[in-house]
C-alpha cells in the first residue's frame, strides 16, 4: 500500500487528510512507531483515529488522559469488590490459601483498561492517546515504557505481552512540553487549520448536500475569522457546526440576514470576550470581504 | 530553491547522505541520533524518495518533534538537499560551531519576538528624556539600546551558586496539594483497596488492617519573567543571578528577559557551564538595558509560550519595577489573559522596598488586581525571605 491509498481510504470515510498527514500514518503503520499529532483543538486530531479504525475496519480503543490519570485507569486494576466476596465464599468451602489465591488473582478478576485491551486483541486496533498533554509526567514515562516493549507486567500475573501490535495515535493540544523522549519515540506532525480548499473540500465530505456558493461563502468567512485576533481561533468542528447552524436556520447567502448570521456565530465563538468583540458590523464586513 | 543538490561522484550513497542530513540537522539544533537516521532510511523506503516532495514530507514525520522544529525543517530540508548543500554543510563544520550555534538561536528568538516589537520601535530620538516630568523619578524610556552587554562582567559564579541554593528552597516551598490521583501514605484520607485485599490474605481473607492512601504534594512549575529594562538595570544583577540559579536548581523551570521585546532564556540557562549560559543569554538579550515595553511583552508571553508552558500548576513570576512605556490596559489584558491559565501571578518589585513606595506607575496600578503575590525583592536575601509567602500560598 503505498500513502496515497491511505489518503483515499481516509477520503471515503470523510475525512480529507493533508499531504503530510497521510504520508505520516502511512510511515506509523508501516514502520510500526507511534504517531504523535499535535495542533489547536479542533483541526481534526482525534478524528484521524476514528477515521483510520473504520477505514481500516478495525477496533478503536480511546484513552482520554487527564491530570491525575494513573495505571488503575489506564492500564488494569483488579476487580476488589469481586475478589472480596470470592475470598469469604472460599472461606465457607474450606479452601486453602494457595488456591484462593490463584483464584482471585487470575484473569477472570482483572478489569482491562485501555492500554492492556489494546496489546491483547486479536487483531490489531487504533489506539488513541487523546489529549497525552493533559496526564503528568509519570504516566508519559510509563506509556513510553508501554509504546517500546508492547508489554504489560502484573506483579500477581507476570508480564502480559503483545498479541497483536495497536495503531498508536497521540494527540496533544500542547498545554505542557511533553518529554524529549516521547518525542523521539514518535513520528510527528503538526496539524494546522486546513487551507481554503482543504477545508471546503472536508466541508463537503460532511455535509454533502450544502449549496456550492453557502460552502464556498462559510468557507470564506471562517478563513478571515481565523485571521482576527481571537481567543478561541474556531477549528474544523466548528465550522462544520456553523454550516449545520446556517443550513439548518435556512439561510443561503451569509451577507443578506445580519442578525440570522450573528445568532449562528455562537457555533464560532466560544468565550464571551470574542463574542463581543465580532460585532454584528465586524461580521458584517467580514461577510461581505468572504463573498 | 528547487535545483537537487548534486553530490560528487565519489559521494558513498544514500546512506551517507541521510547520515550527513542528520549530522546537518544536528548541528542546527535538532536532537537526533543513530536511530533517527535508521528510521530515516526505513520511512525512504515506505515513499518514493526520488520525489522531493514525499521524501521531504517522510523526513519531517520522523526528524522533527515539536512544533518550531517542524517549522524550520523545510529551511533546514532546502539547504541540504535542495541547493548548494555541500557548501554549507562546510559552512557549518568550520571549528567555530559551538559559537555558530549560539549565534543561530540567538536570531531564531529575535526574529519571532521582533514580530510584535517591529512597529513600535520608537524613533532614535538619543537619551531624550525631556518629556519626563521632572521628579527625578526612574522613567521607562522608549528608546531600545541596541549596544550589547555582556552579561558574564555582571555576574559572579558564586552568585549564581547562592541563587542557586535560594531557588531550590523556593522551589520546595511552592507545592501543590490538589493532586487528584493518591498514592499510598500511613495517615490518608481514603482506603487503599489494592494494599489491603494484598494483605486480608495472610489473615485469611479478613481486612484486619486497613491501609489508606492520600493526595501527595506536587512541586509546581516556575515560569520566571525578567524585565531588563534601563530601570531595572541596578537590579538585573541579582535577578538574572536569581534565574541562572533557578534554572540550575529546578529542572523544570523556565525563564524569559524582556525589555522591548521578550525573549526566551530557558535554552541557554541550561547550558552545563554557568557563566557559559550566562555568555549565551547576553547574545540573546540584545538590547539589553534600553526601553520597557512590559504590557506587549506579557500580551506576547500570554499568547504564546504560555499556551504551551503555562498551567494551573504553573506559578509566574514577574521581576520588574512597573514602569511601562506601553498603555497600561495592555498589561492588565495580558495579565488577565495569563491569569485564565490558572496559574499564580506573583509580582516582585525592587521599588516595593523604598520607604513610601505606592504602586502609582499606571502599569503597576492596572496589574495589581490579577496579582496572588505582590512583593519586594532588591537583593538576594529578599527572595529568600520570599520562602514564608509562597508556602502559604
Amino acid at each position: 500500500m503505498i500513502w496515497t491509498d491511505l489518503q483515499t481510504a481516509l477520503g471515503r470515510q470523510g475525512y480529507v487528510a493533508s499531504d503530510d498527514l497521510a504520508v505520516a500514518l502511512h510511515l506509523a503503520l508501516s514502520l510500526g512507531r507511534p504517531l504523535l499529532l499535535e495542533g489547536a483543538a479542533g483541526v481534526g486530531k482525534t478524528e484521524v483515529a476514528r477515521s483510520l479504525a473504520t477505514a481500516r475496519d478495525t477496533r478503536l480503543i480511546r484513552l482520554q488522559c487527564y491530570e491525575g490519570l494513573d495505571a488503575a485507569q489506564a492500564i488494569y486494576e483488579w476487580n476488589y469488590q469481586r475478589q472480596l466476596l470470592s475470598i469469604r465464599a472460599a472461606a465457607e468451602d474450606g479452601e486453602t490459601g494457595k488456591a484462593v489465591e490463584a483464584r482471585i488473582f487470575s484473569r477472570d478478576f482483572l478489569l482491562e483498561r485501555p492500554l492492556l485491551a489494546a496489546i491483547t486483541q486479536d487483531s490489531p486496533p487504533v489506539l488513541l492517546i487523546d489529549e497525552i498533554d493533559r496526564a503528568d509526567e509519570e504516566f508519559e514515562a510509563y506509556l513510553l515504557e508501554i509504546l517500546s516493549d508492547y508489554q504489560v507486567s502484573i506483579p500477581e500475573l507476570g508480564t502480559i505481552t503483545a498479541t497483536t501490535r495497536p495503531i498508536v495515535i497521540l494527540t496533544s493540544n500542547g498545554t505542557r512540553d511533553l518529554s524529549d523522549a516521547l518525542r523521539r519515540r514518535c513520528l510527528y506532525t503538526y496539524v494546522d487549520y486546513p487551507d481554503r480548499e482543504t477545508e471546503l473540500a472536508i466541508l463537503k465530505a460532511r455535509c454533502p448536500d450544502i449549496e456550492a456558493r453557502l460552502g464556498a461563502q462559510i468557507i470564506g468567512f471562517v478563513q478571515k475569522l481565523r485571521a482576527e485576533d481571537l481567543e478561541k481561533t474556531p477549528g474544523v468542528a466548528e465550522t462544520l457546526d456553523f454550516a449545520a447552524a446556517l443550513m439548518g436556520l435556512g439561510i443561503a447567502d451569509l451577507t443578506t440576514n445580519p442578525t440570522m448570521l450573528q445568532s449562528a456565530l455562537t457555533t464560532l465563538l466560544k468565550t464571551q470576550t470574542d463574542q463581543a468583540q465580532i460585532t454584528p458590523e465586524v461580521a458584517a464586513r467580514i461577510a461581505g470581504r468572504a463573498a | 530553491m528547487s535545483r537537487v543538490t548534486r553530490f560528487a561522484g565519489r559521494d558513498p550513497g544514500p546512506t551517507a547522505r541521510i547520515a550527513g542530513f542528520i549530522a546537518h540537522l544536528r548541528e542546527n539544533g535538532l536532537r537526533l541520533g543513530v536511530a533517527e537516521a535508521e528510521l530515516c532510511l526505513a520511512a525512504l523506503t515506505e515513499v518514493n524518495p526520488v520525489q522531493p516532495a514525499q521524501a521531504r514530507r517522510a523526513l519531517r514525520a520522523v526528524c522533527t518533534g515539536c512544533k518550531e522544529e517542524a517549522e524550520r525543517f523545510d529551511a533546514l530540508f532546502d539547504s541540504y538537499w535542495m541547493d548548494a548543500g555541500r557548501v554549507k554543510q562546510k559552512v557549518i563544520k568550520s571549528p567555530s560551531s559551538a559559537m555558530s550555534d549560539d549565534v543561530h538561536s540567538s536570531r531564531e528568538a529575535s526574529g519571532q519576538a521582533a514580530k510584535s516589537a517591529g512597529a513600535a520601535t520608537a524613533p532614535d530620538d538619543g537619551q531624550d528624556e525631556a518629556d519626563s516630568d521632572g521628579t527625578g523619578k526612574l522613567i521607562a524610556t522608549e528608546v531600545r539600546n541596541l549596544s550589547r552587554k555582556d552579561l558574564r562582567d555582571m555576574i559572579r559564579p558564586d552568585d549564581i551558586a547562592e541563587a542557586e541554593a535560594i531557588a531550590r528552597r523556593l522551589g520546595v516551598a511552592l507545592r501543590d496539594r490538589r493532586s487528584r490521583r493518591r498514592i499510598a501514605a500511613r495517615k490518608g484520607d481514603r482506603l487503599h483497596f489494592r494494599k489491603t485485599i494484598r494483605h486480608s490474605l495472610a489473615t485469611g481473607g479478613e481486612p484486619v488492617r486497613l491501609l489508606r492512601k492520600r493526595r501527595p504534594d506536587r512541586s509546581r512549575k516556575i515560569v520566571a519573567l525578567c524585565d531588563v529594562s534601563g530601570s531595572m538595570t541596578v537590579y538585573s544583577r541579582v535577578f538574572l543571578a536569581f534565574l541562572a540559579g533557578l534554572m540550575r536548581a529546578d529542572s523544570t523551570a523556565d525563564a524569559y528577559l524582556f525589555h522591548t521585546r521578550l525573549v526566551r532564556i530557558t535554552e541557554a540557562l541550561r547550558d552545563k557551564d554557568a557563566m557559559r549560559g550566562i555568555g549565551r543569554m547576553s547574545l540573546m538579550a540584545d538590547g539589553f538595558g534600553g526601553g520597557s515595553r512590559i504590557g506587549p511583552s506579557l500580551g506576547l508571553f500570554a499568547e504564546t509560550y504560555a499556551r504551551r508552558f503555562v498551567d494551573g500548576r504553573s506559578v509566574v513570576l514577574i521581576l520588574s519595577d512597573g514602569y511601562d512605556t506601553a498603555p497600561p490596559e495592555l498589561l492588565g489584558r495580558a495579565l488577565a489573559r495569563l491569569k485564565k491559565r490558572g496559574c499564580k501571578i506573583l509580582w516582585l518589585n525592587p521599588l516595593k522596598g523604598w520607604r513610601d513606595y505606592a504602586p502609582v506607575a499606571e502599569g503597576m496600578a492596572a496589574a495589581l488586581p490579577h496579582l496572588d503575590l505582590f512583593a519586594p525583592a532588591n537583593t538576594l536575601a529578599d527572595l529568600a525571605d520570599l520562602e514564608q509567602e509562597l508556602a502559604s500560598l
